[in-house]
């Protein structure tokens, strides 16, 4: 059963050095609340799983918190590039970072094979690209029909970290609108982290939402606004003008220090 | 002092107005943001209602007003016929055969249409570090047919790509915002038509292969007012698309 703890708490007991941890959110509910526990826990050396590392991960990459970057498509949606993100790759900056880049369709994949408990994922894709020699794929053949499909290993990350709309009191979570992976990464997940925008008494069906039961959540945290400058469909919209500042704040190092010094780390976790 | 005739459209909105013409009413199109979006909904709100726009975000059907910034906005999936997971839109969908146009953006192309979306320079020391495939590879591998919209420019049209990323067999049309290229029966992408007010010659120097050109080379229509217009209204003023991935 799901506890119901301050994020603090939650990140502390479940995120260790080390891990492989996966945050997900496509372009929806995006935990960024969760993200920033993480910089001022000042985690180090992580696996980064996401499809599409954004400003979170930019902000992660940036303060040295991780190792290596599993991922389809890192990019500011909408703006360019991520200078975190580049800095590392292109000047080992703060840290070198591994890369394991994959496409969508094979995340997708191996997101559902880890949830499903398979060992691999298989996706009609990765044929005639450069792609294929520089991640983890291999060709098999249909024992059936003989087809050639690439085999993706399935993600199985230590931690998982969604945000979500709501939570009732036993930690049973419901989320709705764009979905995109977050079930599949709290059920392929060891260990998971679901921050919430309230928790409520009682929670009212929605036809087309996301149920997770609480006993297959491990922490439950009340982080209202927790998804900001992402979105929370139904509280809050999309901050499209803060992801086009981001592009000003994370080009020079400095800037972007002083940025997360003042707005992340001097700031108090969140309530409880 | 000279009065020269002031331009009533610009080069990208002719590339985005071309790109549109170029989707048939009822076309189930898999759309990628910037550029493609931006023509995908042109086209919707003018010649092609029918057009049923999905995004990788996992909306189908999505009739959004204002073109998103992102292919997740919440307006996407408000506007949408239904909303579904991501490897349910990788799957069932898309590699499902289910869909008749992938429509995409990219870095880099070469004369066969394969793309580049990963890296400018070397792969382990990268000159410039691209956000990487995203959903291209599988969307120009299934979609019936691949169109693909980028400015011409030496940089951009490319004799060796640095990257394959995204293989081009399924590439149908290449639009510009010169013109437009289809690829011949070898597989050689050869430019087949003209922007109005662009020359030939403009476009070979902006190609860096000795690119061909069509026996039968059209020359586009410019933009009609109605195009013009419903362009204008989706996309609010100064809003850049040139870094939109």
């Amino acid at each position: 059963m799901a506890e119901i703890v301050p994020l603090a708490d939650a990140v502390r007991e479940l995120v260790h050095d080390g891990d492989v941890v996966a945050l997900e959110g496509f372009t929806h509910l995006i935990p960024h609340a969760a993200g920033h526990e993480v910089i001022r826990q000042q985690r180090r050396e992580l696996t980064l799983v996401r499809m599409t590392p954004d400003i979170v991960y930019d902000q992660l990459i940036g303060m040295g918190c991780a190792r290596k970057l599993v991922f389809s498509w890192g990019g500011n949606p909408g703006v360019g590039s991520l200078h975190r993100l580049r800095d590392a790759v292109e000047h080992d900056w703060p840290e070198p970072l591994e890369l394991e880049e994959h496409s969508h369709a094979g995340m997708a994949a191996a997101y559902s094979a880890g949830a499903s408990g398979f060992p691999f994922g298989i996706v009609r894709g990765y044929e005639g690209t450069d792609l294929a020699e520089r991640t983890r794929v291999a060709w098999i053949s249909c024992p059936f029909t003989g087809e050639h499909v690439a085999a993706v290993p399935a993600i199985r990350p230590n931690v998982g970290i969604i945000h979500a709309q709501q939570a009732d009191e036993a930690g049973n979570v419901q989320l709705w609108g764009i979905s995109g992976v977050q079930k599949e990464v709290v059920l392929a997940s060891s260990r998971s982290i679901v921050t919430v925008e309230e928790i409520v008494a009682r929670l009212e069906p929605r036809p087309s939402s996301v149920y997770l039961p609480g006993w297959a959540v491990t922490a439950v945290s009340e982080v209202p606004g927790g998804a900001r400058p992402s979105y929370a469909h139904g509280y809050y919209t999309r901050d499209n003008s803060f992801y086009v500042e981001w592009d000003e704040i994370s080009r020079e190092r400095d800037r972007f220090q002083e940025w997360m010094a003042r707005h992340v780390l001097e700031r108090e976790a969140s309530p409880a | 002092m000279t009065q020269v005739e002031a331009p009533t459209y610009t080069a990208d909105e002719m590339m985005a107005v071309a790109a549109a013409r170029r989707l048939r009413d009822g076309t189930v199109c898999f759309v990628g943001i910037g550029l493609p979006s931006q023509a995908a909904n042109l086209a919707r709100v003018t010649h092609a209602p029918e057009c049923v726009l999905i995004y990788e975000s996992g909306t189908i059907g999505a009739k959004p007003v204002n073109l998103p910034l992102s292919i997740g906005d919440g307006e996407l999936a408000e506007t949408a016929d239904a909303v579904v997971s991501v490897p349910e839109i990788f799957g069932y969908w898309l590699q499902g055969g289910r869909i008749d146009v992938g429509f995409l953006g990219a870095a880099q192309i070469d004369r066969y249409g394969n793309l580049n979306s990963t890296v400018i320079g070397e792969y382990r020391h990268p000159k410039v570090r691209l956000p990487g495939a995203g959903g291209a590879p599988e969307i120009a591998a299934w979609c019936r047919e691949t169109f693909v919209m980028l400015r011409h420019t030496p940089r951009a049209f490319v004799g060796q790509l640095d990257f394959r990323t995204t293989g081009g067999a399924g590439v149908t049309c290449v639009v510009t915002d010169l013109g437009i290229l289809e690829p011949r029966t070898d597989g050689e992408l050869e430019l087949t038509e003209l922007h109005r007010g662009v020359t030939v010659e403009q476009t070979l120097e902006a190609t860096g292969w000795q690119l061909r050109v069509s026996p039968d080379l059209r020359r586009g229509a410019p933009p009609q007012p109605e195009e013009l217009q419903a362009l204008r209204a989706l996309t609010p003023a100064n809003d850049d698309l040139e870094g939109r991935p």
